[in-house]
């Protein structure tokens, strides 16, 4: 259809261009780390040499290595009850007519974005303290539980982004074929939605590696992460071990995206 | 799917094991970056006991999640004007480290403090104090005033970085201006207001990053602490340090076990620990600051031993004092002064 | 009568369905976000304690007045807390710049993604969150070196000759807008991505067959059905800007507050936490009703004109 045109109907002057330029802007700076992450020096804006110092300090540092584990773990959990609760919920007060406590609904689940993180932080603090003396349980789960909440709405937005702007008819003709609601969900409803739950995963996993704040308050002891173990940092020295570790953290993820390639295309 | 399984089963093995409390342990609640691996593994290895550190990054945050309860925390390091806070609030254990083995080695200097006079709850971890950093090569006028960041001379108006720490401004502010540190008298603290308004717009930034942007040139001069200071002179040779002769504060982070620790014992044997000499040596040489125990030089870093940014000559001894808790109704009024110079 | 019921029952089921899938996501933010905000709303209406904390059991409103209305720290004449006022306005000026920027950057780079080839569509989206999965303070640092006096942008523009003197970017509002840009950029590609992706080329064929130009395709025909998606961006991008804490700390030499670093203060070194709570909360409704009219009247305007 569009090749009987004399030109691709997709296409908007200049788009192309800002793409890349956003492109070059977010990897500009990951691009520096990387460099400094080979420092001899330890220094994060004066070149001194090539070395792979920082990379073996990260590597023997015990501190380091836990805290980054523990970001991980925190963060994949998190993300995967996150983005599975906001699913639901995207399905819920999306493609209906109004109903009792839409507007409610809608206002909550939105409501761990509208407040400062050091609110939300003092006040589960208090919470939370209570409960770690009434249950004697002072493991991870406070921190999933809290990472949980105020990563609900990041992958909410983007999943009922995707829902809204998607075409009913399939599901409709699916119901007409006497599909149950299940198979419905499962073989039209899932696949079509899944650029918007990988989008609200993606969100959702990369804010709960982020936070610093709420972590810092919930923590219990021996609980730091990379973020609240650089904190500490930050008022001393930072080093480019820091950089060494994050260069770890973007190979790993650049493993990760080709891996997902190769798999996507074997499919088709 | 298979790695998802591995996460969640790792991360249900890590729910369980951190909720379990074995004998033999010891948790520590202190600044970050600020404890040496090389310290613990050695406590560790001598009392056979499992030591876990955890970071905070300011006096209230430590104080605040202590005050919550519900923390497990064993040992915490507040700050002098601290201690008093959480001695009244009975939140330390009165440990009584003044009757311990190796109190002897304390320097007396560090006994009597106003905070914890005669020492039956604290032992000093490290102390340092706010100074001037001066990029000499820019810079070659008197640097032991606080006229550097207060009444800046051309050639460093701009390139000013001041610590974002509202007591040891305010401190050096009032002092700078004849007053005495928890003064109320509002002529003076107009006055105050004033000076900072006026130094501020000369001000580059109010940040922490001094290792890395002082010796870079970034920053030609600055007010921050003197362990900072040392490190960015290491690494540029042009920089130099001056004692505020108008007043400059000191600080101390002692060593303090809670009421409700688990393990009371362990943080005992950990205080008469680092009162050891060679031990307490090891927290300087990794976090650049002295510490307050006699002897511990001869076993520390050559390079700390002599730096003239941690051994205070004799003459600006007397200018340099510690900052004391003042009344809440004073700390809300410098807490004000220091939000309307930052809005 | 008998029919009616049964619609009635049909409509209960349906709204109780709704519910109980919206369950979850309820429960845990209330649990672990809102229920404990009730705490700060008590704070706010209690004494403040000597050094933090709150006094239990002595009621004052001191917080919720001092969000508004200040003595003179020197002359003790009540008038605005222009202090928090104009921290207010410099916080709302910048998000709103923020949130204009990631939009201008983040829609073609959106559209861009979108319009790629199925397969490597979701590689693309991929690289957009790549840099960070390294964290927000490691990103901050990041982009100091880029905006920093000796850093790339001043050393290129030097060597290039534009400027011969690196222009101070570091510790500007400049570098807390860049530096927020550049953090919050994600946020507003993904959902916009979502709600693109699934874009019928065929509406802008049939606009070019009308002769449409491409300005116009965009406006009347791309823009109105990604709406979705700039809404939810907007939000996403405008909410945390406001409550930004380490990028105007980091980037813009903590020189200036921004309402994050007011109401940190608050409940860390000013002691002070029933007016935190009172400035938390004050923000939080204004931000809430915001959202509700925005979401309200962008809805009216068009977001269900779809063939529903």
């Amino acid at each position: 259809m569009a090749g009987k045109r004399h030109f691709d109907v997709r296409r908007q002057p200049g788009f192309a261009f800002v793409a890349m330029f956003s492109f070059f802007a977010l990897y500009l700076p990951m691009a520096l780390l990387v460099v400094y992450a080979f420092n001899a020096g330890d220094s994060l804006a004066l070149w001194e040499g090539f070395s792979f110092r920082w990379f073996v300090s990260a590597w023997q540092n015990d501190t380091v290595q836990d805290a980054t584990l523990r970001s991980v773990i925190i963060a994949v959990c998190a993300a995967v009850l996150a983005t599975s609760a906001a699913t639901m919920a995207a399905l819920a007060t999306t493609r209906t007519r109004p109903y009792r406590g839409q507007t409610f609904t809608y206002a909550l689940i939105n409501q761990p974005l509208m407040i400062p993180e050091i609110v939300t932080a003092v006040a589960l603090l208090i919470v939370f303290s209570r409960i770690k003396v009434w249950t004697d349980y002072s493991g991870l789960g406070y921190l999933i539980a809290a990472h949980t909440a105020f990563c609900v709405p990041f992958a909410y937005l983007p999943i009922r982004a995707r829902l809204e702007s998607m075409d009913l008819s399939l599901e409709v003709a699916a119901a007409d074929l006497y599909a149950t609601p299940w198979k419905a969900f499962r073989y039209i409803t899932l696949p079509l939605l899944r650029p918007g739950i990988i989008a609200g995963f993606m969100l959702a996993f990369v804010i709960s590696l982020d936070d610093v704040v709420i972590t810092e308050f919930v923590k219990s002891g021996g609980q730091d992460t990379l973020p609240t173990y650089m904190l500490g940092q930050l008022r001393r020295v930072v080093t480019p071990e820091i950089n060494a570790i994050a260069t770890v953290f973007l190979a790993f993820s650049v493993v990760i995206v080709t891996a997902f390639f190769l798999m996507t295309r074997k499919k088709t | 799917m298979n790695s998802l399984k591995t996460a969640l089963a790792a991360a249900g093995a890590l729910l369980v094991a951190s909720a379990a409390h074995a004998e033999g342990e010891l948790n520590i609640f202190n600044w970050g970056d600020y404890t040496n691996p090389e310290l613990i593994k050695k406590f560790e290895a001598a009392y056979d006991v499992k030591v876990t550190v955890t970071d905070y990054d300011s006096n209230s945050t430590a104080l605040a999640k202590v005050r919550a309860g519900g923390h497990g925390f064993d040992i915490v390091v507040p700050s002098a004007n601290y201690v008093p806070i959480w001695i009244k609030e009975g939140l330390l254990l009165e440990a009584r480290p003044d009757q311990m083995e190796n109190f002897k080695n304390v320097d007396e200097r560090w006994v009597g403090v106003a905070w914890d006079p005669g020492r039956h709850y604290t032992v000093p971890w490290q102390w340092g104090l706010t100074g001037i950093g001066v990029n000499t090569s820019v810079y070659k006028g008197d640097i032991n005033t606080s006229a550097i960041f207060l009444d800046p001379p051309e050639e460093l108006a701009g390139k000013i970085n001041v610590a974002p720490e509202r007591n040891d401004v305010m401190y050096a502010a009032i002092k700078y201006l004849g007053g005495e540190w928890c003064t109320d008298d509002k002529v003076l603290l107009k006055k105050v207001y004033d000076k900072l308004v006026a130094a501020k717009t000369k001000w580059l930034a109010m940040d922490y990053s001094v290792t890395e942007k002082l010796p870079s040139g970034d920053y030609s001069a600055v007010y921050y602490w003197n362990g900072a200071i040392m490190r960015s002179r290491l690494k540029n040779p042009d920089i130099a340090f001056g004692y505020p002769k108008e007043g400059f504060p000191f600080f101390m982070d002692s060593v303090a076990i809670l009421k409700d620790a688990k393990n009371p014992e362990n943080a005992k044997l950990f205080m008469n620990f680092i009162m050891d000499p060679e031990n307490a040596a090891l927290i300087s040489d990794f976090a650049k600051y002295s510490n307050g125990i006699k002897g511990s030089g001869e076993f520390m870093d050559e390079a700390l031993k002599t730096a003239p940014e941690l051994n205070v000559p004799a003459e600006f001894e007397a200018a340099g004092a510690f900052i004391e808790p003042c009344s809440p109704e004073v700390m809300e009024l410098y807490t004000r002064i220091w939000t309307d110079i930052s809005k | 009568m008998q029919p009616h019921e049964v619609e009635q029952a049909a409509i209960r089921r349906g709204t109780m369905r709704r519910w109980l899938l919206s369950a979850p996501a309820l429960v845990i933010i209330f649990l672990a976000s809102f229920g404990p905000l009730f705490v700060m709303l008590a704070f706010s209406v209690l004494e403040k304690g000597d050094y933090g904390g709150v006094k239990p059991w002595t009621f004052s409103f001191d917080g919720w007045a001092n969000v508004f209305f200040q003595h003179d720290i020197f002359t003790g004449e009540l008038g605005f807390a222009d202090a928090h006022l104009s921290i207010f306005w410099r916080s709302v000026r910048l998000s709103i710049i923020t949130t204009a920027l990631t939009l201008v950057l983040g829609f073609p780079t959106a559209y861009f993604i979108a319009t790629r080839p199925r397969k490597t569509r979701e590689i693309w989206v991929f690289l957009v969150t790549i840099p960070f999965w390294t964290n927000l303070l490691i990103r901050t640092f990041a982009m100091q070196e880029v905006i920093r006096n000796e850093g790339v942008i001043n050393t290129v523009a030097m060597r290039l000759g534009m400027i011969s003197e690196p222009i101070q970017i570091m510790y500007t509002d400049w570098a807390v807008l860049f530096g927020m840009t550049y953090v919050y950029l994600p946020l507003m590609v993904l959902p916009l991505y979502a709600s693109m992706e699934k874009l019928d080329f065929r509406l802008v064929e049939a606009a070019y067959d009308l002769y449409a130009n491409r300005f116009k395709v965009l406006r009347r025909i791309i823009l109105p059905l990604t709406k979705p998606g700039i809404i939810a961006g907007s939000i996403l991008v405008f909410i945390p800007s406001l409550g930004a804490y380490v990028t105007p700390r980091v980037l813009g030499g903590g020189k200036n507050m921004m309402l994050g670093n007011l109401i940190g203060l608050q409940f860390g070194k000013g002691n002070n936490w029933p007016l935190g709570a009172a400035i938390s909360i004050t923000l939080m409704v204004v931000v809430m009703v915001a959202l509700l009219v925005y979401v309200r009247a962008t809805a009216r305007a068009g977001g269900d004109d779809r063939g529903r």
